[in-house]
């Protein structure tokens, strides 16, 4: 055929210009980036450019992480203490459950089961066997992947809406099973649960400091499992479950790894709660909470980690700013979701969809694909 | 004569009352073009779907590189080397173009999730490798685009040719195009042709599902027709074009005709 030439081939010259092509595009795309950055023109368009600088640093992260954990040093009063532990527990569920709706896109409606499976573990393992509240984390960890094994093996196989509706019908028979076993309490629940000891320092400060190092650790961790290669396979699943098994993903392999994740997550979360609330009845795990969480996660914006933890955040602080107006802090607060959800509906911080800057692009020339070893 | 690597024997598959394929019968020689061809309906696709995995055949089996994959799940048939594209493009449409081929190479990336979260230079290595053979196999196919735009903002025809670059960073033995031609213009087909022309050249067997003759005759090594989700003629493309019962199957008979 005479159209031969027009195609770049991968060996000879045609096809480095191709891929020299494609480098110089790149480069330039970085460039404007830089060049929003800084911003030209109008000081409205500056700000824009200089927040979206700012929320694209490598650095950002890091900064919150360290606010998070010198807030007692800062400002060490009781109730912002309280609310702040609790605003955290919260971040490290919705990050998890993040993992399974957001990245891989499950939507799990009973995610509050695992924050109980952990909870009650450990719970009950330190009230009635008198274990220490840190030697209980690793049981949690392997009754949360029982849990999440369990309830995924046979819903996982399940698509779309069905899964919703299996994973609601779970998030309530844990519930109702904890309110009927009597080593879990009954309706009671457990009480007396011990803390993680108090390092010397004020008990509700070293509970705090314990979740503000694990909740940075889990978020780091989720958010870098979502850059990898398994956190891509969620999203191939995500967008196209068949495309994925074309490319020999094991759909059902992956979708259960993010679905333990979650649990994990869910369940470590639980101890956190325990040690933090003392006292856990099974009305602490009802459906509510598995709504919030989700809703923290849409908030956000789905499948991205930093834009969760603002959702968290907005979501368990928001009712706690508006105190001040009493009784209408609720209608408040509804509103004000309502008004996010039509005026920026892919969430409060999305997904950046972007390949990740590269440092340095390595593989020079356009080698033949064929002679490729992976 | 090289030696066969897919192997169809007897397959059949239905769907309610209709039998979409119905014995079929057909091999796929090593580094071959193979065109199946029929009018709409013929079952084509619904073969595709029995050799890929995505429908279990009712009957029959397939045999790939002497193993036995009837039946197999999608995932297990493109591991053991079966790469395919879709009729209607089926990419990754919120990802970028670099990640979509990478899908392509996913099962060969050498990592694991805590690489990924301790970003240990196993992690570095093998995304840096992977990117560069990412952009190796696009510059195959000659997409010149920004590849880190979102591939769902690409034009029609490029998208195929990404589709194209994602299955073959599967490094397959044998590539299935479904209906690749679909909706290009002549240019586009040309370069589709001689893409083709160099997959083949790369010791792949490329086995097509096309509408379009002027390309199945251009390209085709051998031609299989299929009729009723029966084969009704096998050949080189000179014989399946003088073949009454093809004639006959594309063009219908008069009713005096009829013998």
């Amino acid at each position: 055929m005479v159209m031969n030439n027009e195609l770049p081939t991968p060996s000879g010259e045609v096809g480095e210009e191709a891929s020299a092509y494609a480098r110089a595009v790149d480069e330039r795309g970085q460039a404007n980036v830089a060049l929003a950055g800084h911003g030209v023109g109008r000081p409205r368009a500056r700000l824009a450019g200089a927040l979206s600088a700012v929320l694209a640093s490598r650095w950002l992260g890091a900064v919150v992480a360290v606010l998070a954990v010198a807030l007692p040093l800062l400002n060490a009063d009781t109730y912002l203490i309280r609310i702040a532990t609790d605003a955290l527990i919260f971040v490290m569920l919705a990050v998890g459950l993040n993992i399974v709706v957001g990245y891989c896109g499950l939507l799990d409606l009973g995610y509050a089961a695992f924050f109980a499976i952990g909870a009650y573990t450990s719970g009950v393992l330190a009230t009635k066997f008198g274990w220490p509240l840190l030697a209980t984390a690793p049981v949690v960890v392997v009754a949360a992947v029982a849990g999440g094994l369990l309830i995924g093996g046979p819903t996982l196989r399940l698509r779309s809406d069905y899964l919703a509706i299996v994973t609601l019908g779970f998030g309530e028979i844990i519930r109702i099973t904890a309110n009927n076993l009597d080593f879990t309490g009954g309706p009671n629940g457990l009480y007396g649960i011990p803390d993680f000891g108090d390092f010397g320092l004020r008990s509700d400060i070293a509970i705090y400091w314990v979740t503000a190092v694990v909740v940075c650790v889990a978020v780091l961790f989720a958010s870098r499992l979502g850059r990898g290669k398994l956190g891509r396979a969620w999203r191939f699943v995500r967008e196209d479950e068949d495309a994925a098994e074309a490319m020999g993903i094991h759909t059902y392999k992956v979708k259960f790894a993010a679905y333990i994740a979650g649990a994990v997550f869910g369940g470590l979360a639980g101890v956190l709660f325990a040690a933090h609330q003392t006292a856990i009845s099974p009305p602490s795990f009802n459906f509510l909470w598995s709504a919030l969480i989700l809703m923290a996660v849409v908030l956000g914006g789905m499948g991205s980690t930093p834009g969760v933890v603002v959702g968290a955040l907005a979501i368990s602080l928001l009712p706690e700013l508006l105190r001040g107006a009493e009784n209408w802090r609720y209608l408040i607060f509804g509103l004000l979701l309502i008004a996010v959800m039509i005026f920026r509906p892919q969430g409060l911080l999305p997904a950046r969809t972007g390949e990740p800057k590269p440092r340095r692009r390595f593989g020079r020339a356009a080698r033949k694909p064929s002679e490729v070893e992976a | 004569m090289n030696e066969v690597l897919l192997d169809v024997r007897d397959m059949a598959v239905s769907f309610g009352g209709v039998r979409a394929v119905d014995g079929l019968s057909f091999t796929v020689r090593e580094g071959e073009v193979l065109s199946v061809i029929g009018p709409n309906g013929a079952g084509k696709t619904s073969a595709f779907n029995c050799v890929t995995g995505f429908y279990r055949p009712s009957s029959g089996s397939v045999r790939f590189a002497g193993t036995d994959i009837t039946g197999k799940r999608p995932a297990v048939i493109a591991a053991s080397g079966i790469a395919r594209t879709f009729q209607n493009l089926r990419l990754f449409g919120d990802m970028t173009i670099l990640d979509n081929v990478r899908a392509g190479m996913h099962v060969r990336i050498r990592q694991n999730f805590l690489d990924a979260v301790l970003h240990t230079p196993r992690y570095r290595r093998s995304e840096a490798a992977a990117t560069a053979e990412a952009h190796r196999w696009l510059d195959f196919v000659g997409l010149r685009y920004d590849r880190t735009a979102l591939i769902r903002n690409l034009p029609y025809g490029e998208q195929r040719r990404v589709e194209i670059a994602r299955a073959l960073a599967r490094e397959p033995r044998m590539l299935l195009l479904d209906e690749p031609a679909a909706g290009l213009n002549h240019g586009e087909k040309a370069q589709l042709l001689d893409l083709m022309r160099r997959i083949a050249g790369l010791g792949i067997a490329v086995v097509l599902i096309e509408h379009d003759m002027g390309l199945v005759m251009e390209v085709s090594e051998r031609i299989v027709v299929l009729n009723y989700g029966k084969e009704i003629a096998d050949g080189t493309p000179g014989q399946v074009r003088s073949d009454p019962a093809v004639i006959e199957a594309y063009l219908g008979v008069e009713d005096g005709e009829q013998s």
